[in-house]
């Protein structure tokens, strides 16, 4: 038999077209899962596979769309094996015919939209590609996916399993966009970042409907495109359900889509062997256009494509910690918080690709790095940088990023590239390459470009191609060596231009060592700009910085109009730069820290903060005026006047407050000693209640250890033993999830029973809450903070 | 036949979500709520992706027990609620995932905007069924109020066969979790009972 890489090199495929309809057709019950006809009615199964490879079609998709551990558990294999057994007795007597296992989405939402752990859903998809390989299928067809995540959990599990081809395609709606967000661009980025062997769109629309996206696809892809379309919408005539679509005018639309270059074509929902007989001879005699690599460098997160090209690249700095004081204090305490408005605020800044670097001796950099990775992704849609030098901590961390990261870095050594490139070819990625070798930084730039041509050599070895590198030809201090300015952008000048290859630099080096590092820095990034940098690392704060970006795009004509600029120019006013986003002015009307608080005024009340602690003890500032400002907001709750919005405004203004005092406060002076560790319970996903009390019991002073959503009555135990807790609050909102409530309180009173438990959620009430065996019924945030607060007193 | 449609909405009920939010009718929102309100009400609005599906089935009731005609179920409140009904139509809704990014994001960096958030999407979904409804009355004629798992003693398992029979997770993207919680989380499903002529 053929081989499915061959074949797919040079010809047009015919997949095939429904199955699920098809089985209806011939009896299969609503309701009942499919999969389970190839056990109980394997002859039909069969026989609709076999109508399709009578068609024409080359490749039928397996009966296994559903098959997966969470709906078949032991099962599993036995449905698989039987699914597998449909389509190849179907296959015997015809030429270039394979049998693909099909994978549909798992049916659970991964994190952090859903409750489903990356590496939980890459191991259900092991099982369900490891039973189809064991029996027999030539090919893993991905399809229906409507989360990019996913996608990437399949596709990776079938890349640990087994070596076959696979295909993978997505659901993309009307507005050219999947269910999650991601554009055609960053599914294909993020697709071929894998490698798989063709990627493309099935479901949902009608051939005609899918044009747009197809070409968007077939723009960027340098992978062969799958195009599997609906017969149009069903609609009901004499009780039957039939689609809009005749199998003449699909064929007619599909004829269309495959001219402009689709390469496996075939139908989903409403199409039948007829739809791909029709399909085929309305095809017949295109050329199938070749593949071609389109050579271009992409990076990508869960939504969005960032290329390389005219525009440069802006990359923001601000999440690493060499020379940062606050994000270093940060990231031992762990306070992902602070790394997560460093995040929103560079993205709000105009950054493109955000930096993440957590590099500290004394932190576990695998760990941190992928938690600090996992978490921005779900706060900002930003392709990021991971940017470490521990390859375990790279690893992990591109393991889970949601996308094509941006890689920083590898070098000419042997050692670097040998740890580097394989972790690339596997997840895919875009390749900060430094231009230094076991020799060091050569002093000329005619030395740091022999390197880059090492390195593009030994990437080849890897499969890696050139689109696949971004040269940093590092800028060295100016004030240590005159020429280090000039031998960076020469060698820039010549990776960019002689070797094809986009190039980036850290632009802040070159000033080190000297006054007023901005005017420096940006004269700089302007004259790399000119010598065709392609992407700059920087602080999205520097003004200088984004004067020069700004100002070089409207001079180069990247710029239309100059109406990015113009638009620019007006935010800023001449001579004084104001800070991005404003800052209204603290004297105008009431006033005072307390008066901040109460009215929800963020900014206000942390520049009134730093203020008074000029002159006033931390804990002063705490007792003297956020706590009778959250007060005043808190009673007003309770008395109905202040509703949970304005609470809540309040709240965040108070935390900002307490931001500033905490940067002066000794741990010794915290006066409150009550601890606190809360949890939403196991099965339990709704976590904004349980966010809103943790929120305000800190900005009471009281130390909060936040266990999260979904957490398990053993992990509950732990945290409040390893913290020595004398307060747990849990939350649940369904009655389902009251179970693992009470089970947790059992536990706890086994394990710790000096330990006092408060509860609260929608479904809970005093009478309910005793029953369950907790000690306090909460029924809102304030009275959370009134318990602890009585607690505290209980121990002075 | 099941039956997958889409669509968009121009804008909200505000008054409820501000009841959500835990204000009554004659509660006016201060300024400062008010301006957040309107930010986060028109970032709702931009990710929506509204989508259904639904589909009708014959009931067949005996006292308490039903015969949906996709499972079967003993419960007295989804009985009374469907009294004289011979038919009903099943759907399933979303609001869209760009709701639970929000809501991911603003959890993590602004209490007060999530709490809007869910209030505002909330309402949004409520809006998007009655939609539904709607459409479903100008298909099979006046309905009853619909009816939800989860509601007086229907039991929420039942989600699982709703999601079985009209393929919910294939045809708008919907996921069930063990505990029979949806994800997006801006999502519904119903019975809606048709009255007989």
């Amino acid at each position: 038999m053929a081989d499915f890489r061959d074949l797919l090199s040079n010809n047009i495929i015919v997949l095939d077209g429904a199955m699920g309809t098809q089985l209806q057709k011939s009896g299969l019950p609503l309701g009942v899962m499919p999969e389970e006809w190839c056990l109980t009615h394997s002859e039909d199964v069969t026989a609709v596979h076999r109508a399709y490879f009578q068609a024409g079609s080359n490749v039928v998709l397996a009966n296994t769309f559903g098959a997966n551990f969470l709906k078949f558990g032991d099962r599993l294999g036995e449905v698989v094996s039987a699914a597998i057994r449909c389509a190849k007795n179907a296959c015997s007597g015809f030429k270039d015919a394979f049998v693909a296992l099909d994978i549909g989405p798992c049916g659970k939402l991964l994190k952090p939209l859903g409750g489903l752990d990356f590496e939980d859903a890459v191991d259900i998809f092991k099982r369900t590609v490891r039973a189809g390989v064991a029996a027999g299928a030539d090919l893993i067809f991905i399809e229906t996916m409507n989360d990019v995540y996913e996608l990437k959990a399949a596709v990776i599990a079938a890349k640990e399993e087994c070596s076959l081809p696979i295909c993978a395609s997505m659901v993309f709606g009307n507005d050219q966009k999947t269910m999650t967000g991601a554009s055609p661009e960053a599914f294909v980025a993020l697709a071929e970042g894998l490698g798989v062997d063709a990627l493309g769109i099935n479901c949902s629309l009608s051939p005609a409907e899918m044009t747009p996206v197809v070409e968007r696809i077939l723009k960027v892809s340098s992978t062969p495109v799958i195009v599997k379309p609906n017969a149009g919408l069903p609609e009901e005539v004499d009780g039957k359900t039939v689609y809009s679509l005749s199998a003449a005018d699909f064929a007619e639309q599909m004829r269309a889509l495959t001219e402009k270059g689709a390469r496996l074509i075939g139908g989903c929902c409403g199409t039948t062997p007829r739809y791909i007989e029709e399909l085929i001879a309305a095809t017949r005699g295109i050329q199938p256009k070749p593949i071609e690599n389109k050579g271009l460098t992409c990076v990508s997160s869960y939504t969005q494509a960032r290329y390389f090209g005219n525009i440069p690249v802006l990359i923001g700095e601000r999440i690493n910690p060499t020379g940062k004081k606050r994000l270093k204090q940060a990231l031992k305490e762990n306070d992902i918080d602070y790394v997560l408005n460093e995040a929103v605020t560079q993205t709000e800044r105009g950054a493109h690709v955000l930096d993440v670097n957590v590099g500290l001796p004394e932190i576990d950099e695998p760990s941190v790095l992928k938690r600090c990775i996992t978490e921005i992704q779900a706060v900002c849609d930003l392709p990021l940088q991971i940017d470490t030098s521990d390859p375990v901590a790279m690893e992990r961390a591109m393991r889970v990023y949601n996308g094509v990261p941006l890689v920083n870095s590898v070098n000419g050594k042997r050692e670097s590239m040998r740890s580097v490139f394989p972790l690339v070819k596997k997840y895919g990625g875009v390749i900060i390459c430094l231009t230094l070798d076991e020799k060091g930084i050569p002093p000329t730039a005619k030395g740091r470009v022999a390197i880059a041509k090492k390195i593009i050599r030994n990437a080849e070895k890897y499969g890696i191609v050139r689109g696949q590198l971004v040269f940093d030809t590092l800028a060295m201090a100016v004030s240590a060596d005159g020429s280090a300015a000039v031998e960076a952008l020469e060698a820039l000048d010549c990776i960019r231009h002689k070797l094809g290859c986009h190039t980036s630099l850290g632009v802040s080096n070159i000033s080190f060592g000297l006054p007023q590092r901005d005017f420096i820095n940006s004269t700089f990034f302007a004259m790399a700009l000119t010598r065709g940098l392609s992407a700059a690392i920087y602080n999205p704060n520097s003004q200088e910085m984004v004067k020069t970006y700004k100002s070089f795009l409207a001079l180069s004509g990247l710029d239309e109009n100059c109406a990015a600029y113009v638009d620019y120019a007006s935010s800023v006013t001449a001579g004084a730069i104001t800070e991005v986003g404003g800052r209204a002015d603290s004297a105008n009307e009431g006033g005072g820290l307390t008066y901040f608080i109460v009215k929800g005024l963020k900014k206000e009340a942390a520049a009134e903060a730093a203020r008074l602690l000029g002159n006033t003890a931390p804990l002063e500032v705490i007792n003297a005026h956020i706590i009778p400002a959250l007060d005043e907001v808190g009673k007003g709750f309770e008395n109905k006047t202040v509703f949970l919005p304005q609470l809540l405004m309040s709240a965040e203004a108070a935390s900002e407050a307490f931001k500033e005092v905490k940067a002066r406060l000794n741990p010794s002076d915290n006066a409150k000693k009550i601890k606190v560790a809360l949890a939403t319970v196991k099965g339990d996903i709704h976590d904004i209640g349980k966010n809103i009390v943790a929120t305000l019991l800190s900005n009471y002073g009281f130390t909060v250890y936040d266990l999260g959503r979904d957490v398990a009555p053993e992990r509950v135990v732990e945290a409040a033993r390893e913290h020595g807790v004398q307060l747990v609050g849990l939350s649940a909102l369904m009655t389902t999830t009251v179970v693992s409530m009470r089970q947790t309180i059992e536990l706890l009173r086994v394990e710790l029973p000096h330990v006092k438990v408060c509860v609260g959620g929608a479904v809970l009430n005093e009478e309910y809450a005793r029953t369950i065996g907790a000690d306090r019924y909460c029924k809102d945030a304030m009275a959370t903070v009134r318990y602890a607060g009585e607690l505290e007193e209980g121990l002075s | 036949m099941i039956k997958v449609i889409r669509g968009r909405l121009d804008g909200f009920d505000g008054q409820e979500a501000l009841r959500y939010l835990g204000y009554c009718k004659r509660d006016i929102p201060a300024d400062n709520v008010r301006s957040l309100f309107e930010e986060c009400g028109r970032e709702v609005l931009a990710v929506q992706d509204l989508r259904a599906v639904y589909s009708d089935f014959p009931l067949a009731t005996e006292g308490d027990g039903l015969d949906l005609g996709f499972a079967r179920v003993k419960s007295h409140s989804l009985a009374l609620n469907l009294t004289g009904c011979k038919r009903t139509v099943l759907f399933a809704c979303t609001a869209g995932a760009g709701i639970d990014r929000l809501l991911a994001k603003y959890n993590r960096i602004s209490p007060a905007k999530a709490a809007v958030v869910q209030a505002v999407g909330a309402a949004l979904v409520e809006g998007w069924c009655d939609e539904i409804c709607a459409r479903i009355e100008r298909e099979y004629g006046a309905v009853k109020p619909r009816f939800s798992c989860g509601y007086g003693d229907l039991p929420l398992t039942l989600q699982r066969d709703i999601f079985a029979v009209l393929s919910v997770t294939k045809n708008i993207g919907i996921t069930l979790s063990d505990d029979c919680f949806m994800t997006p989380t801006k999502s519904v499903t119903a019975i809606v009972g048709v009255i007989e002529k």
